[in-house]
């Protein structure tokens, strides 16, 4: 199991800022390794966010995003309090979920 | 080529997305392979559902104007126009262009902020696809200093 995501939602007027920070390799599949074979891609492919368990985001990604990816998103009518919860899977079929409380 | 195994396996994750996307306006977030193997940012964004391209002051792309790492460079793209389906980031210059490509609802507003890997210095793309296809982008140039030896 992958590390845990750090998640930060805070509410500022109508809507709430997000701000994610996964814990992921992101190998792009452009590295070879010592002895010259290539690494083969591993990355993040679909990123979801749900808002008191109904689905807002959706996102799809490619291996050009950076290690131990970041993301911002500010999410509308989210008020303290609401439970933000983010998703990933990886192209080998990985997920991860974490939950963050609004404040 | 591929082998039986790696076909099966495949199409194990491609169902396992499906079944797992759950609610109907999501349904079609299985993964476009086409629009992340696409080498130029027109080819990415057609793959993305762009019918035609047009340059809009109302898309904003942000980053650096020096990276002094490649290989994390934040990028933030947004825009305030109503009835966008699909924000895309890219970069020119990488083997594949497209970065990230984010599904629009009604519910999250449409400014994303994210970090991406740049291999030499290139222009960056915000595209907004809006729901009638049309696809309005905004560029910006980001140079990358590699070798943090200020070349």
């Amino acid at each position: 199991m992958a590390d845990p995501m750090r998640i930060s939602a805070q509410a500022s007027g109508d809507k709430a800022t997000v701000r994610v920070l996964m814990s992921h390799e992101m190998e792009s599949g452009q590295r070879k390794d010592a002895s010259g074979k290539t690494v083969p891609a591993w990355y993040i492919q679909e990123v979801t966010a749900n808002l008191n368990g109904k689905q807002v985001l959706a996102a799809e990604w490619g291996p050009a995003v950076s290690k131990n990816p970041f993301l911002q998103f500010a999410v509308k009518g989210a008020k303290a309090g609401d439970k933000i919860a983010v998703t990933w899977k990886d192209n080998k079929g990985e997920s991860r979920t974490d939950e963050a409380t609004v404040s | 080529m591929q082998n039986r195994r790696e076909t099966l396996k495949q199409t194990a994750v491609v169902a396992g997305l499906l079944a797992s996307a759950g609610f109907p306006q999501f349904a079609h977030a299985a993964f476009n392979k086409a629009a992340f193997e696409a080498k130029s940012v027109q080819d990415a964004a057609k793959a993305a559902g762009a019918a035609s391209m047009a340059e809009s002051k109302d898309v904003t792309i942000t980053g650096p104007d020096i990276a002094e790492n490649g290989a994390v460079v934040p990028l933030g793209a947004s825009t305030a126009l109503p009835g966008v389906k699909h924000m895309l980031i890219l970069v020119e210059k990488n083997p594949a262009a497209l970065v990230a490509m984010f599904h629009v609802s009604d519910a999250v507003e449409t400014n994303f902020t994210t970090r991406a890997k740049m291999g030499q210095s290139s222009d960056v793309y915000a595209v907004a696809i809006m729901n009638d296809g049309k696809a309005l982008w905004a560029k910006k140039e980001v140079k990358v200093t590699l070798g943090g030896c200020g070349g």
